[in-house]
């Protein structure tokens, strides 16, 4: 039917992506270099009481403001409790953490992008299929990283995970919380539940990741369509399953940081941000791949419809941020608001807060309006990466503000993280592209697809 | 309308026939007024050599006019013509204005969108089609030639039709 390809994971392509993993390291160190010497300065400067004009001068230029700190009594209480990792370690942890829950959401959601595409019985996505199979490689290290890290931050990351909060005189609020995460321990001990959960959810993908990935590569050697069917009812039930555990990882990775602070729209948020992350993502390789002379079943009328996947969801995603915004200022209650307001008061996050509209929303629905940029390379070229740079600063928003309060920036620290996080990310994604068919070969839809013309 | 216009209408069984035909029949420099089909026709408008249309331009517009006048609307009765504090808000605070100018955009473009649409496409009320051939909305695909648009004489016209695969052509006047 069609001929044989194979990505081919070039060596050029290798030192590329390897330079982009050396740039990151370097900014990284940098980072970490420049945040403990203004660490320095600042533990200078409480030490001394502002004995001299000068460490008062250097340390108003390097401390924020201190607006709108006393967020109630438990908070400050915690704070003097807490004590914790110096700030540039904490800074670390938060960009760790930040940066492996994005990274996760768009390996999940290559196999989301999968499952989708068989429960929609989908025709057109038959020939680009193998690229978010690649990126659900990311998924098994995804896991472990996020167990691992977990142990390493919890401290600094998860203000809940103190047992002194569930003490006699402890956080009222949070003991009310404690069974969702200490189920069926003793409050304030190890956290039972919650780990259970982070270990049930990934195990779960990646079983049916491995399932479905054994039936799409199985179809290249057998054919037929009994593949077919077997692929779309484990598709079908890994997407009730992924409804679940999208929502619940969402409110325990991310939310929980904000320990007091709750919205019921935040499985929605997290989950509408990765997934047009994941889309942006997986157009973005198949530009590539496309330009590289690899696809030759891919035309525009294909790449018609991945822009306007990226295009829909990136207004999804919007009436998902607006819909919790809206509801939360116009009710103006002290315990919601603390949230937007942390983020629109503090000088770090009040213009990502806004980057995040423009680069999210307004660009790519300008920028992808028109039919005509839906089906050029050139046009997604550009949106797609917006998106992607925009959506890492919405996970910034979403997490660093709770840990890092007034502390926080976007330095090369940051900057350097993310870059290393890419490059592996990249690697292992591009690795996994080269040992599989890039092009289904006996899929039921191709020859559907073949002929897809909108 | 203008009427004693003379058109040749070709009458074809197959898709397939009309599209190639369709072809066929402009490369010999006939320009083809319409085609008739009782499904659409893939391909169909490229090989009439149709320009995309304007409409999601139009539709673009109305939409922005929509988002103006619901933000202008909104802006002055509540932040001129009569201010109200609404949940300690500023008079002419932006969030609570977004669902009903997304509502405004949304009934401005799409109505704006039809209208236009009816209009060029000379669906109004008081207009009747022109039923080339009642087949067209059964099983027959209907193509037709205005005379005076064309230079080519009325039998020339019936021939190449014939020639390209037309079941029968007949001839129409309005």
């Amino acid at each position: 039917m069609i001929a044989e390809e194979k990505y081919i994971f070039k060596p050029e392509t290798k030192r590329n992506i390897f330079i982009l993993g050396v740039v990151g390291v370097l900014l990284f160190a940098l980072g970490v270099f420049l945040a403990m010497r203004s660490e320095g300065h600042k533990e200078e400067g409480h030490e001394k009481h502002a004995s001299t004009e000068i460490t008062k001068q250097l340390t108003a230029s390097v401390t924020p403001v201190a607006e709108g700190e006393h967020e109630g009594g438990h908070e400050a209480k915690a704070e003097h409790h807490e004590g914790g990792s110096p700030v540039w370690l904490k800074r670390i942890f938060t960009s760790l953490w930040q940066n492996n829950i994005f990274f996760t959401g768009i390996g999940i959601i290559g196999l989301f992008f999968i499952a989708v595409q068989y429960a929609a019985q989908a025709g057109w996505s038959a020939p680009i299929k193998r690229i978010p199979l690649a990126i659900g490689h990311w998924i098994p290290i995804a896991g472990v990283l996020t167990i691992v890290l977990w142990f390493v931050i919890k401290g600094d990351v998860f203000h809940w995970t103190h047992s002194y909060l569930y003490a006699a005189d402890g956080d009222k609020a949070l003991k009310g919380k404690s069974g969702f995460f200490f189920w069926p321990l003793a409050a304030g001990s190890f956290p039972l539940f919650f780990i259970v959960r982070m270990v049930v959810f990934f195990g779960l993908w990646y079983l049916f990741f491995t399932w479905i990935k054994k039936e799409m590569l199985a179809e290249d050697i057998d054919g037929g369509v009994q593949h077919w069917f077997t692929a779309r009812k484990f598709s079908a039930i890994f997407l009730v399953i992924f409804a679940v555990s999208s929502s619940v990882s969402a409110w325990d990775w991310v939310m929980s940081i904000d320990t007091h602070w709750f919205s019921t729209m935040f499985g929605w948020y997290v989950f509408a941000s990765w997934w047009v992350t994941g889309l942006a993502v997986i157009t973005l390789i198949v530009v590539n791949l496309k330009d590289a002379g690899y696809l030759k079943e891919f035309n525009a009328n294909h790449l018609h419809d991945l822009g306007k996947f990226v295009f829909a969801f990136s207004i999804f995603w919007t009436y998902i941020w607006f819909s919790q915004f809206l509801l939360i200022y116009y009710a103006n209650i002290p315990e919601e608001t603390v949230y937007f307001i942390s983020r629109l008061k503090n000088s770090p996050y009040s213009w990502i807060f806004y980057a995040n509209l423009i680069l999210n929303f307004v660009l790519p629905f300008l920028l992808l309006m028109t039919r005509d940029a839906k089906r050029h390379l050139s046009m997604l070229k550009v949106v797609c990466p917006i998106i992607v740079i925009g959506h890492w600063f919405d996970f910034y928003n979403m997490i660093t503000p709770g840990v890092m309060k007034h502390d926080g920036g976007v330095g090369f620290l940051e900057i350097g993280l993310a870059l290393i996080f890419a490059a592996v990310f990249l690697y292992v994604v591009l690795n996994a592209l080269s040992k599989i068919q890039l092009v289904a070969k006996n899929h039921p839809f191709m020859e559907e697809s073949l002929h897809h013309h909108i | 309308m203008e009427s004693n216009k003379n058109f040749v209408v070709g009458v074809f069984d197959d898709e397939d026939v009309l599209l190639s035909a369709v072809e066929g029949t402009r490369e010999k420099g006939i320009k083809i007024h319409e085609v008739y089909s009782p499904f659409p026709v893939h391909g169909l408008d490229e090989a009439l050599g149709y320009k995309r249309s304007r409409l999601p331009i139009a539709a673009f517009m109305f939409g922005l006019t929509g988002t103006s006048l619901a933000l202008l609307m909104q802006i002055w009765m509540l932040g001129f013509d009569w201010p109200m504090i609404i949940g300690g808000k500023n008079h002419a605070s932006l969030p609570p204005f977004i669902p009903v100018t997304f509502e405004m955009t949304v009934l401005l473009a799409a109505h704006g969108m039809v209208l236009t649409f009816l209009i060029v496409s000379n669906l109004k009320p008081y207009k009747w089609p022109r039923q080339f051939d009642l087949r067209s909305t059964d099983d027959k695909h209907v193509m037709a030639v205005d005379l005076a648009t064309n230079k080519l004489s009325k039998e020339e016209i019936s021939r190449i039709l014939k020639d390209n695969g037309a079941s029968e052509v007949n001839e129409k006047n309005f």
